[in-house]
């Protein structure tokens, strides 16, 4: 299968080729993956000083979900995501504290907010997927426009979910777009042993799913294939997979220690095909990008950052009671007599 | 009244209530033309149409899980599962994702989805078919694991379960499906999760059981009355949300106790049923208090499961002895 790629490692633009966003569109891009980034260093750097748990960063992945969430209407379509599109939820509405909050363990901060069309983060790899299709499918039923976008890894795509959720979707001409993130690896293991297959888009074709395979580090490439996706699942026209190639320059989690796996030349030569880069050559090469907006940005996205984590810093924690709150509709009598014991003991102080 | 097998009854009610709220559908395998293996979708479909009465790929994992997704889209989604013990090839849809989407979205996210499963032996069914695993569900906050034993208890609990908002395993006894027979209520027939049912009076012992085990116990409990015992036969109904309150009182009116079921003994329910009774009701207790189950044993081919299942005499041998015990 062809890979669609329109912007190079330099910035050039492929002859003959239109760019699929507009620079006003690309800038706005370039600021969400700048910050993105950000938030990654950041991340790391609170949960080293035991301020926050495990983290699963983006780096080198920013044009992967950047370009993919591009073309959705946060109104009216939905993201599933797996765990490492933050910023695409941010565009979606969700806040950097929210995201935080769930890895710090505040799942009462981390609640989505009431009208923000996003998922919560799935640990049970694929299992989203299904979820997605379902989704898709229920608007469909009711006539709703909203298309739905889901993310899944090279490795979780080796989940029976992945294919079943394939498979109906085609079936029921669902209105979703399947973001692949092939990003080399499954925590250590490489893509060479997720699977035998060429391309994990040519996958598609055996469910009868339109797919598409792209330079995952092209943020031209990934917005233009994302846009087809969405606009066929918008005319009823079902799903598409897109396999974004893309490399995770960082570790899987702030718990890994990639040195063990990661082949130190292959890592280098990614480097050199960084997603951001390439979008700053091309703004500063069309002149839409100066010195002094490239620094307006940068100090934006850190004064939102250091915004975000004084705001989860003053996060309240849990509170005990609410370790019994929404696992029903209504608590049935045995929770609620856990619940009186579990806290009476707490409310002595408990001893570890 | 209408006098209805559990099967006509879960197809009435199914029924009733697409009739009532447009946003049920149902998913399953050869529920169209069909009208599913066992028949509870039948003439659904030509009534409802193909996108109310879907048949799914066959893939349990998706037909669960697309039921979330279309949940979460305002959809009333009812998944037929064709056996209890094909359940395992959706149990990480089931348990994982759909009993705690609530939770872990604090409240954000809620999905109403009933999963009809069948289950239980004695209808000389294959490998994996009868297996009855419905203590593996009761061990996962945020499902309501619910066991009817007649055709009016199938109605009442199932418009219960669809309208809820919690998601419910609805598991439906094979034998009952067309030999069991009784009256059903007409129109609205609700009954709340959480509150057993005395299905016969006694005094002397009482014996615990849900689904299938049920007809069991009563049967148990004529015999046991021709040899002068009177003993009470109870249906729990939904083992989640357990009856509590209800375990108590009944054991404090007869101080004896038998739990029957249908798996096998270590794990299986009646555990749970029995430790309750030991913290809830220990001074009203006269003798210790007994299990009557399958053996620990994988559930065999047909030619023995009569061994394994069991028998009415084992039920009565158990009453009598928690009787005779001093």
């Amino acid at each position: 299968m062809e890979r669609r790629e329109l912007l190079d490692a330099s910035g050039a633009l492929a002859p003959g080729i239109d760019p699929p966003l507009d620079a006003a569109s690309t800038l706005g891009a370039l600021e969400l993956m700048l910050l993105s980034k950000l938030v990654d260093e950041r991340a790391f750097s609170l949960q080293r000083q035991g301020r926050m748990g495990t983290y699963s960063a983006v780096r080198g992945q920013e044009a992967s979900v950047v370009g993919s969430c591009l073309p959705l209407d946060p109104g009216t379509d939905w993201i599933v995501p797996q765990y490492r599109e933050l910023p695409a939820l941010l565009r979606h509405g969700l806040s950097i504290e929210g995201i935080l909050s769930y890895w710090k363990g505040n799942s009462e901060a981390a609640r989505i907010p009431e009208g923000v069309k996003v998922l919560p983060p799935q640990i049970g790899l694929a299992a989203q997927l299904p979820h997605a299709v379902g989704l898709a499918w229920g608007l469909k039923l009711q006539a709703d426009p909203g298309v739905v976008m889901t993310f899944v890894g090279d490795g979780g795509s080796s989940e029976g979910d992945f294919h079943e959720a394939l498979n109906l979707a085609g079936v029921r001409k669902a209105p979703v777009v399947f973001v692949l993130q092939n990003n080399g690896w499954a925590i250590s293991t490489p893509r060479s042993k997720q699977s035998a297959a060429k391309s994990f888009a040519e996958r598609g074709a055996g469910y009868g799913v339109p797919s598409v395979l792209v330079d995952g580090n092209d943020l031209f490439a990934v917005a233009q294939a994302s846009a087809e996706a969405v606009a066929r699942a918008r005319a009823g026209e079902g799903p598409t997979l897109i396999e974004t190639q893309t490399y995770r320059l960082g570790a899987h989690n702030t718990a890994d220690d990639p040195s063990k796996y990661v082949d130190t030349d292959e890592k280098l030569s990614w480097e050199q095909l960084d997603p951001i880069p390439r979008v700053v050559s091309h703004l500063r090469a069309q002149g839409a990008l100066t010195d002094e907006d490239l620094a307006g940005i940068e100090e934006r996205n850190r004064n939102e950052v250091d915004r975000a984590i004084e705001a989860l810093g003053a996060v309240r924690p849990p509170l005990p009671e609410s370790l019994f709150d929404h696992v029903w509709s209504q608590p049935d009598v045995r929770l609620l007599r856990q619940r009186e014991e579990i806290l009476h003991t707490a409310a002595k102080g408990v001893q570890r | 009244m209408t006098v209805m097998t559990m099967i006509e009854a879960i197809r009435s009610t199914i029924r009733e209530e697409m009739l009532r709220d447009e946003k049920v559908m149902v998913l399953g395998q050869d529920i169209g033309k069909l009208g599913g293996v066992f028949r509870a979708t039948e003439g659904l479909q030509a009534e409802f149409g193909e996108e109310r009465i879907v048949d799914m790929p066959l893939a349990e994992a998706s037909i669960v899980g697309s039921a979330i997704g279309l949940s979460l889209a305002g959809m009333n989604p009812i998944a037929e599962l064709q056996f209890m013990g094909f359940t395992h090839q959706a149990y990480h849809q089931i348990v994982p994702q759909l009993a705690r989407f609530r939770y872990r979205s604090q409240g954000r996210f809620t999905t109403p989805v009933t999963i009809r499963a069948p289950f239980g032996g004695g209808v000389r069914a294959p490998e994996l078919h009868s297996d009855a695993i419905e203590a593996q569900f009761t061990h996962v906050p945020g499902l309501q694991v619910v066991m009817p034993s007649t055709p009016a208890e199938a109605k009442g609990l199932l418009t219960t379960a669809v309208r809820g908002e919690d998601p419910v395993l609805f598991c439906e006894p094979l034998k009952g499906y067309r030999l069991v027979k009784g009256e059903v209520p007409e129109g609205e027939h609700t009954i709340p999760f959480g509150r057993l049912r005395v299905a016969r009076e006694g005094r002397d012992v009482t014996l615990f059981a849900w689904s299938a085990a049920v007809q069991l116990a009563e049967k148990a409990a004529a015999a046991l009355a021709d040899e002068g015992i009177s003993a009470q036969v109870v249906d729990l109904r939904t083992l989640v949300p357990l009856d509590v309150d209800g375990i108590r009182e009944a054991v404090a009116s007869t101080g004896r106790a038998v739990v029957v079921h249908e798996a096998p003994l270590t794990s299986g329910f009646g555990a749970e049923v029995v430790s309750t009774i030991q913290e809830e009701a220990f001074y009203s207790l006269e003798a210790p208090v007994l299990r009557v189950t399958a053996p620990d044993v994988p559930y065999p081919n047909i030619g023995i499961e009569e061994t394994f299942l069991p028998a009415v005499d084992r039920v009565v041998a158990a009453a009598r002895k928690a009787v005779s015990a001093r």
